[in-house]
């Protein structure tokens, strides 16, 4: 399970203290997918890197008991100067994998062949994407937080991304932030939407749906 | 009060084995980033100052160095040098060092300490090497003698390696929050050095400066080291207790401020 209870985040500005989440309750238990709607700036990567711990929040209880991701489809905190390969061992060793059993895959998964030996620099960033997403496939955790996964890629390297992630690792817990609600109603049994640092939960998809909506109406 | 709970049942020494792989991999990481895998690669982890204390040496040679005393000047140059890299590269290698690595910080088990600490370990494994095998080659060609007592040269270099991770870490943490520091690191570490004992000894000097000179940590961290060295051949000003007291301040300081770091830090 992962519970947040009255999670709040600060972050200092040139012109004060900027609130960008206030309150915040989530519970997300084993197995289940949890979508989370918000526009633009809404904190929706904030809140997904507060899940993860990488970052702190200001106050509130974050508790994980299960293992978490972290935030997959970032660019990869690659190293560009490091082959792929070198940027694949220093995961590994980070999370106690030996990397011997997990280059295959990657190599194979990424369809980077050769270039796997090649400076991170040197990549398109198709390349990076797919590196990125293949190493992320190396590590299993009980729940993946998914950030936007849905910019990796063409719509062939896309369907094998879904693929690995939401068929072959479907009973894991997943928690994805998009603004797209079309993603997650086709991933998610649930979704909350964020507006202005607030997550607004809903009893049903479609609810959240029309909400997220309404909100987006408003906006606009 | 923001509260982290893992309620898997994590217990001390699992955290130190975590801790410890991380601080492995960002290692083996630095390296390969700093040295690549062309050429002699991490060799220059030693050779690069093992190059400036030999630089250090032959000027002094050449120049015959007045230091206040009738030591020989490529042992005096060799306890003296070693030392002022200790103190003056770790917090060179810190401050500053959290913006290239912000990337990693995705990855929850790496903390900005670790960052840290993998750079303080290559750095007091570079300086400590070039140390080592400077003595050995110098010794090999008879140009130095070995230490008359190596435990205390041992314990004088811990003590200067202990200073170094202290003022490193708070620099290092600091210059997250100010940029300051960065700019003034710089002309600070270059006044520091002459006066750092690394280039005379504490006995040649007036007294009066003696007591100035003593007020700072360093000088008694090299004096200590090359009464270990040298022996009865000098007569060595320190006073251990107050270079730990210093040291431990530092430590605790730094360690407060990189905590402070970790928990503002934002990811990439």
């Amino acid at each position: 399970m992962i519970r947040l209870a009255g999670v709040n985040k600060t972050y200092p500005t040139g012109s004060g203290p900027v609130r960008v989440l206030r309150d915040v309750d989530l519970t997300v238990t084993a197995g289940e997918r949890v979508g989370i709607l918000g526009r633009n700036g809404a904190g929706k990567s904030t809140l997904i890197r507060l899940i993860s711990g990488a970052e702190l929040p200001s106050s509130g209880l974050i508790e994980r008991d299960m293992s978490v991701s972290w935030p997959l489809a970032f660019g990869g905190a690659f190293q560009g100067s490091l082959t792929g390969l070198d940027n694949l061992r220093f995961i590994c060793r980070i999370y106690g994998v030996d990397p011997a059993d997990k280059i295959p895959f990657v190599a194979d998964f990424s369809e980077l062949g050769i270039y796997l030996r090649e400076p991170v620099k040197t990549y398109s960033s198709g390349m990076r994407a797919r590196l990125a997403f293949a190493i992320s496939m190396i590590i299993e955790f009980d729940c993946f937080l998914i950030d936007e996964i849905i910019a990796v890629g063409d719509a062939r390297f896309h369907e094998k991304c879904n693929h690995e992630l939401f068929v072959k690792r479907g009973d894991r817990a997943m928690i994805i932030v998009s603004h797209n609600a079309a993603y997650i109603r086709e991933h998610c049994s649930r979704a909350a939407v964020l507006v202005g640092g607030e997550l607004h939960s809903a009893p049903s998809l479609d609810e959240a749906f029309a909400f997220y909506d309404q909100q987006t109406a408003l906006a606009a | 009060m923001a509260l982290e709970r893992h309620s898997a049942g994590v217990t001390l020494a699992q955290s130190w084995q975590v801790q410890r792989r991380v601080i492995w991999a960002l290692i083996l990481r630095e390296i390969l980033t700093r040295y690549g895998r062309h050429n002699i690669g991490f060799v220059w982890l030693f050779l690069e100052p093992m190059l400036f204390t030999l630089g250090v040496t032959a000027l002094w040679t050449a120049t015959k160095s007045i230091h206040g005393s009738n030591l020989p000047i490529v042992a005096f140059a060799i306890t003296g040098y070693s030392s002022v890299l200790l103190w003056r590269n770790m917090p060179s290698r810190c401050v500053g060092a959290i913006a290239p690595n912000l990337g990693l910080l995705y990855h929850r088990n790496v903390r900005p300490l670790d960052i840290y600490a993998s750079r303080l370990v290559l750095e007091a494994a570079g300086a400590g090497m070039s140390f080592v095998f400077l003595v050995l080659f110098f010794h090999f060609i008879g140009l130095l003698d070995l230490p008359e007592d190596l435990l205390q040269v041992a314990a004088g270099w811990l003590m200067l390696a202990w200073f170094g991770v202290g003022l490193a870490l708070l620099l290092g943490a600091l210059s997250e929050f100010y940029e300051t520091v960065e700019k003034l690191w710089h002309p600070a570490s270059y006044l520091l050095f002459p006066l750092s004992g690394a280039a005379f000894l504490v006995d040649a000097l007036p007294s009066e400066a003696q007591r100035y000179v003593l007020m700072l940590p360093m000088v008694h961290g090299v004096e200590y080291l090359r009464e270990g060295y040298f022996g009865s051949a000098m007569i060595a000003h320190y006073d251990i207790g107050y270079m730990a007291a210093w040291n431990t301040l530092l430590t605790l300081l730094g360690l407060a401020q990189t905590r402070r770091v970790s928990m503002t830090v934002v990811p990439e």
